[in-house]
Parts: structure tokens; sequence; C-alpha cells
């Protein structure tokens, strides 16, 4: 089914977003997600903040994809973000496809989607829509933020701009800014769609034969690549050949990993839109929380003292390496927060934090439930 | 605090309440948790990731990391104690682990086995071959105990670096040991340094 068939639990703000480009997004809206429920003293919720593909469908069966939520593993009752004890709350980042606004949107000005002319957003704008969110609900203080990868640059953010508001701050497989690497990945996927003749500068809402597929599926190729490790692949696919005994000499999909590829390439351009790909990966490239404080990460913190931090990084992540997060810890440790760290063992390289890795749900379920 | 180490009993036991702590080597928590409950604002460096996971689910503040190499992350001053427990003899530069202690906090808890223990003689002196003891349980080739310290070899390190101190405590088992016969008749030390 069609994402913009379905109907997402929304919230109009009330007042436009001033974004850090300079303009006023109006009207905003914000789909949101929760499970869960809030306690008498609304003290009780856990903020999840999505990555760059994902929404807010975390738990319980997805609407479009039929599939279960991204994080099912780890939220529901019982599970280390306990639903029991928790009210946690996950709402689908503005720029984004899945019902907030993005560039699929409609622009009142012109009465037809915003395409390029969407202003360009920041993880910072993101967390601007979220707070705005939780105004309206009515949730003065998170118990917690969460959140991997770019999900991760959220949590940062939120505690970095506004500490008085979150209790702890749990930042999973994640980095304070983007780096060279970082960038150069996402400028090849953008690349990619913006080569699509199909891309048509943006405008290809209602376009006869639809969006630029062919290079949105080439850029989610690309990143996917960048989410799993050397290792992980040679484990999963190896040389294998694909539904073959001998190689073609032709270029059809003979290795599996080809074959893996392309159908994870295809499926993503039914549930995403390329636009919104654009959008949300420049966001993440903008983002150097220690950029206005020039260059000093831990100034960026310092009013985060009460906030309790756990940092968790994988060994065979190599998209936003230990070292990222131990840049994230050493400047808490000077601005004098709370902070714990963790390295786990895993082969399956950044995407491991959507995966079964039983020593974080450990983490997890402990730093978030611990004493609450 | 009863199932504390005999060190660590010592060592919690002279933190003065509600201070700032950082336990070096910290493994799952036992002391900092002892020391939360004692009002002290208490963190945590420690290598192996299965302990950082359990101090963390103890809702403790422990990052993962090397002390030969971390140490020198921390802020100078920014702790009122650091505490290294039986982990100085593991460490690849003991007197630079040391040092960073006493930058990083007003005082540093130290403590060892003492290796001039009359057991760890006897059996080196008698046996000719390493000792493997009760707190030296573990044959050479795999022991991480790579430099081995007596009680006078540490006051003879603290004597040269001008390191002043404040308290020292010998035990054997978890009995106290009186300090003029430590070298002989400790199993182990703490000592409690100031810069």
């Amino acid at each position: 089914m069609s994402p913009r068939f379905i109907e997402h639990q929304r919230l109009v703000l009330p007042a436009p977003l001033l974004l850090d480009g300079g303009a006023a997004l109006s009207p905003v809206e914000v789909a949101w997600q929760s499970y869960g429920t809030l306690n008498d003293a609304r003290d009780n919720a856990i903020l999840i903040c999505h990555a760059l593909t994902g929404d807010q469908y975390v738990a319980g069966r997805h609407p479009v994809t039929g599939k279960p939520g991204w994080w099912e593993r780890m939220v529901g009752p019982g599970k280390p973000i306990d639903t029991d004890r928790f009210y946690v709350i996950c709402s689908n980042v503005i720029g984004s496809c899945m019902g907030s606004s993005g560039p699929a949107s409609r622009d009142p000005a012109s009465d037809t989607p915003w395409g390029m002319r969407f202003p360009v957003i920041t993880i910072a704008d993101m967390v601007r829509a979220q707070v705005a969110l939780l105004d309206a609900l009515g949730i003065a203080r998170l118990h917690a933020v969460v959140g991997g990868s770019m999900g991760g640059m959220q949590a940062l953010a939120w505690a970095a701009h506004h500490p008085e508001r979150v209790g702890r701050a749990l930042v999973i497989a994640s980095a304070a800014r983007h780096s060279a690497q970082n960038i150069a990945f996402h400028e090849v996927g953008r690349q990619a769609i913006m080569a699509d003749p199909a891309w048509k500068g943006g405008d290809y809402y209602g376009a006869r034969g639809g969006g630029p597929a062919k290079g949105l599926a080439v850029a989610r190729m690309a990143a996917h690549i960048t989410y799993l490790s050397e290792e992980g692949l040679t484990a999963k696919f190896g040389r294998r050949l694909q539904n073959r005994d001998a190689k073609t000499f032709g270029f059809d999909a003979d290795f599996q990993v080809e074959s893996y590829l392309r159908h994870q390439g295809l499926a993503f351009t039914d549930r995403f839109d390329a636009n919104s790909y654009l959008y949300i990966t420049r966001a993440m490239d903008y983002f150097d929380l220690a950029e206005p404080h020039g260059g000093k990460l831990a100034t960026a913190f310092a009013r985060s003292v009460a906030t309790r931090f756990c940092l968790v990084s994988f060994t065979s992540d190599w998209l936003y390496p230990t070292s990222e997060s131990r840049a994230i810890v050493h400047a808490l440790n000077a601005a004098g927060a709370p902070t714990s760290f963790v390295e786990l063992e895993s082969g399956f390289g950044h995407d491991a934090f959507l995966l079964d890795v039983p020593a974080l749900d450990r983490v997890i379920g402990g730093f978030v439930g611990e004493g609450a | 605090m009863s199932e504390l180490r005999p060190d660590l009993a010592v060592i919690a036991a002279h933190v003065a309440a509600g201070s700032r702590v950082l336990d070096v080597g910290c493994g799952d928590g036992t002391l900092m948790a002892a020391l939360r409950d004692k009002g002290c604002d208490a963190r945590g460096l420690e290598l192996d990731p299965a302990n950082v996971a359990a101090a963390v689910s103890r809702g403790l503040s422990v990052v993962q990391g090397d002390c030969n190499v971390d140490l020198t992350d921390y802020p100078a001053d920014s702790f009122d104690y650091v505490i290294l427990s039986q982990t100085l003899q593991t460490t690849m530069r003991p007197d630079r682990v040391v040092e960073q202690l006493l930058r990083i906090g007003q005082r540093a808890f130290v403590s060892f086995p003492n290796f001039a223990h009359w057991r760890v003689r006897l059996s080196l002196l008698w046996g000719g071959r390493m000792p493997v003891t009760r707190l030296l349980p573990v044959a050479w080739y795999e022991t991480p105990n790579i430099h081995h310290v007596t009680v006078d070899d540490f006051r003879a390190l603290l004597a040269e670096r001008g390191i002043e101190v404040e308290g020292s405590w010998f035990l054997t088992g978890d009995r106290p040991t009186s300090a003029a016969a430590a070298n002989f008749r400790a199993e182990h030390a703490v000592f409690l340094l100031k810069r």
C-alpha cells in the first residue's frame, strides 16, 4: 500500500517552526506513535529518535510495509524499554515521508508539493519539532531520550540544547558530527538520485512513471553497504552465486550479494521518498555539535551535567566507529556529566543496533530502567 | 558493605561521604555502589565490556577504557579521589599511572598485592618457581600482573616522586597487619596518596 493512503496519527504544530537555515516552516505536521501509558506525574516518558530511513513505527505492525516495527525487539511489555513502565513516544522527523512535513507535503503557498522548495533542515530542527510535540502532549521532562545513528544525533542535540528536559540520554552507534567520509557517502547517494532523469529537479510528484526510483535504489544500495561490515557480508554471502552453478559472463546479478543489494534498493523505493532522502542526509551532513563552540564539544554539554549519558558503539561499525563515541565521552567527562560508555562486540557493522546483540539489550534495559 | 573485598572495604571506609570519586578498574561496580550509598558521585573506568554492562545496568556511570591510555582523557583536578585497586601491578607503566591518578584527583587510593609477603618469598626461595598464591593465583605465563611490586618498592617510588602518603593499611586476609613489618607480613597494601 502506498504511504500516501495511510492515515498516520498527526499533530499540527500551533506555531511556525523557526529553522536553523533562517526560514519559518508552516504549517508543520508531526506524525507520531506512542506505546504504554503516561503516568499521572507525567514523568515516565521516553522519546525514541529514529535513524535516517526509520519512522515512528517502533513496535507493532508497520502500516505501510506490513513488517514488525524497526525496534520491535527492544520496545514492548517486558522488553528492555519496557512499555509496562514507560510511555514511549516516537515521531517521524520533519523532512521525512511517513506523515510528518517534508518535501512531499503540500506547500500552502502554491498548493503543490514542496519538492526542493522545502527548506533545508537540520538535526536541531528535527529536535525543535519534537520539543513542540512534547509541549503539546504536556510532557515537560523526558525520563530518557534514546536513539541510534541519526537518532543518536537527535539524542545528543536534545541533551545539549534542552538539558533541563532530559533525564538520561542513550546514544547508540552515533557521532557528534558527520565526518568527511560520512558526507562523502551521502553525496554519492544524493548524486545517484539527482542523476536519475525521473528526479526532474525534485518535481516528480504525480508524474507519470513515478519518481527517481532507480536513483533512490542505487543510493540505498551504496548506503546499505556502509551499514554492514566486511566480515558480515562475507559470512552472509561470501562469493556465493545466486541461483546458478556458474558465472554467466554477463552483468546479471551473478552473486548473492548483488541480488541482495538490488532487492534492498528496490524494496526501499516502495516506502521512501527520494527528496526526503536528500533532505535528511543533508541534515546529517550539517550536524556538528561542536561547531558553534569553536570546535570545543565539551562546551556544547556545559549545561548538561544533570543528564546521565550512556554511549554505545560496536566493534565492526566503521560508519560511526568507536572513536566517534570516545570523542563524545571525552567531552562529557570534561564537562563533568555522568557518563557511561561501552564498545560492544558485534560483527553486524553499523546495523548492529537494530539486530540481535544481547549485551545491548542488557545495557539499554539497565541504563533506561534502573532506579526509575 | 559486608561483601566488599577487604582492601575495598578499607577504601570505602576512608572515602569522605559526598565526595567525587573515580574508580579506575571498577569491575562490575561493587565499590562504586557502596560509595554511592555514602552519597558520593562515583564514576568508573573499566576494561572489560561485560563488567561495564553489568555496572551500567546497576545505574552506575562507567566508561569502557584502558587505564594505560585513557586516563589522559580526564581533566586535571576533576575528582576528590581516584581509586586504583589491585590494578597497579597490571599496568604497562605503574609510575605514570600513579602520576595520572594524582593529576586527576586530589587524592588517590592505590591497593596492590605485596610481592614480598613471606609466603611469596618462601615459595620463590624454596620452590625456585614463580609463586602462585591465593592473591596471585595465575601462573607466570598468563598472569595479568606484569609489574610485581612490594610494599617497600612502592614506598621508594613515592619517596622518589615526592608523593605524600596520607594513610596506609596492610592486610593479611581480611585482618590488618602492622605497618612496621608490612613488607614481610602484609598480603596486600592500601595507600592513600596526596599530591
